[in-house]
């Protein structure tokens, strides 16, 4: 744990690097869709990825756990560094690597996709009672201390189906953050909810953010990035065009593309 | 589900209601009635013209409607064969492995591109010549639970890749390795996508089961037709093995409608 730097908004510390992700490249045929980027987050760091849809925020994320496969560079997550091997997606080593650097990061997707043929409760302990191996007792408590915290005790016995949007999101949260991972990885969490219901999904992550949780997250809510980021990265075309603090970087941003971007955003 | 007020008496909606609700009524009499025209004047017909001997029904019918015992038997013990061999063609036809593609496309190639009765006899007739030899009941198991696997087998491949891919890439994210994210995630929601396609497959098969009376298998249509023969009286003998396949596979609609209704109702 060596230079530590003070969180801007808390005062609590941020750790070491822990992930890394570098020189990221995606081809889609031939659509260079990532072209070379350089994204490493620190422990307990919030790093929020702004831009255009197209600009290659989601992709970035996909290929920091793999659900698609870097056309090159590599990611690192905890220790554990796997290169993108666009040639051998189908080797039984490459495949056990994929899913350790998955274990170790959680993600939380635009869609929720919680499993509909399970309940709530069945969700959550799913992943750390059958992967993790924890014993079932001790998943349950652990599901019950974060469905707590999301707000949802009283719902631990439902089916997803009977759940609103919001709630279906924080469950999904809570899932996620069953398995007690190393990051979590926010996929346009709030773009497929009602208005209304947005506020309170944002609330559980900003107070997630505020404890020290590690987190990238792809968003267009950018008083919830003001609020909750301790870095807001912009891209634009595969490549990070301008990273900083979100005071910075939401307010006078130094490159065009940026506040072009900012401006056509916040008249919306 | 919002339960309306029950309309005032008298009311404009109240009047409305009623003479819907009678509309509804005297259409299912009038269809009834239908039936019971068409049916019983059809019985009586019969009767009243003497081409009807009823003391060879009431002498053979216990005789042939025990046969129904052995159809609905073989129809069952095929039915739970033809699901198993159709999941593990699914997964063939699905499979990257081109051997493995390649046996399952062929299994469902051959099977769906020759008649049924042709498969009852090769394995009956044909096999014995190569040194398998089978006895009745077992050949007539294995040709419906050949023939329907392979349809099936097709029906479940789209079952399975009716399961949204949000599923699939959930479990992933939580680190499941393949073989548990297909047995706990995504079969348990393909299953219930293909239920009501099994059930319509189980009815056909109580039908098509009736080829196997080729083979001397003491079943519905072979006491009928064994009795109808020996008697000369084909029309009774059909008659009563016509109505208890008719009378069986109304029943088994019915309870599959009703398992889909209480699916449908229940937590997805």
């Amino acid at each position: 744990m060596t230079d530590h730097i003070v969180h801007p908004v808390t005062g609590a510390h941020l750790g070491d690097n822990i992930v890394r992700a570098q020189q990221i490249e995606k081809y889609f045929g031939r659509n260079h869709v990532l072209r070379g980027l350089d994204i490493d987050v620190r422990q307990g760091e919030s790093v929020m990825l702004i831009g255009r849809s197209g600009s290659g925020k989601t992709t970035f994320l996909r290929c920091v756990n793999f659900l698609e496969e870097p056309s090159a560079g590599w990611v690192e997550i905890d220790g554990l560094r796997v290169d993108a091997d666009p040639l051998h997606t189908r080797s039984r080593a490459h495949l056990e690597q994929i899913r350790q650097i998955r274990i170790r990061s959680g993600m939380v997707f635009q869609e929720f996709n919680l499993f509909p043929h399970m309940s709530v409760l069945a969700n959550l302990i799913e992943a750390p009672t059958k992967v993790n191996h924890v014993p079932k007792a001790e998943a349950i408590e652990r599901a019950e201390a974060y469905l707590d915290k999301v707000g949802l005790t009283e719902k631990r016995d439902e089916y997803p189906q009977r759940l609103s949007g919001g709630q279906k999101q924080r469950v999904a949260i809570a899932r996620a953050l069953c398995m007690e991972p190393k990051v979590l990885l926010f996929d346009e969490p709030t773009s497929a909810l009602d208005s209304d219901l947005i506020g309170e999904v944002l609330k559980v992550m900003e107070d997630l953010a505020h404890e020290g949780t590690t987190m990238i997250v792809v968003t267009h809510e950018m008083h919830f990035a003001r609020e909750a980021a301790d870095r807001v990265i912009f891209l634009e075309e595969g490549l990070v065009v301008e990273e900083g603090p979100p005071e910075v970087m939401l307010s006078e941003p130094t490159d065009g593309r940026t506040q072009q971007f900012l401006r056509r955003f916040l008249a919306d | 589900m919002i339960a309306a007020d029950a309309p005032e008496p008298g009311s404009v909606l109240y009047q409305i209601e009623d003479a819907r609700a009678r509309a509804r009524r005297s259409f299912q009499v009038k269809f009834a009635l239908t039936w019971v025209a068409l049916v019983g004047g059809l019985v009586v017909a019969l009767y009243v013209t003497g081409n009807i001997d009823t003391e060879f029904i009431s002498t053979w019918a216990p005789f042939i409607v025990a046969g129904a015992w052995v159809t609905v038997y073989i129809s069952l013990i095929s039915i739970v064969l033809a699901t198993l061999l159709a999941l593990i063609g699914a997964m063939g036809r699905m499979s990257r492995n081109p051997y493995l593609n390649g046996v399952a496309s062929l299994y469902v190639s051959l099977v769906r591109g020759t008649p049924l009765i042709v498969q009852v006899f090769f394995i009956y007739l044909a096999l014995p010549q190569v040194g398998v030899v089978l006895p009745a009941i077992p050949s007539g198991i294995i040709a419906l639970s050949f023939n329907y696997g392979a349809y099936m087998t097709e029906i479940f491949r789209a079952g399975i890749q009716a399961v949204p891919r949000g599923q699939r890439e959930a479990a992933q994210s939580l680190g499941m390795p393949e073989r548990q994210l297909m047995w706990r995630i995504v079969l348990p929601q393909a299953f219930r996508i293909v239920i009501p396609a099994i059930g319509n497959d189980f009815v056909s098969m109580l039908k098509d089961s009736s080829l196997v009376s080729f083979l001397a298998v003491e079943e519905l249509l072979y006491r009928a037709q064994l009795v109808g023969r020996q008697n000369f009286r084909s029309l009774e003998a059909l008659i009563i093995a016509a109505t208890i396949y008719w009378i069986l596979t109304i029943a088994f609609s019915f309870a599959q409608q009703n398992l889909e209704q209480r699916m449908a109702r229940g937590d997805r």
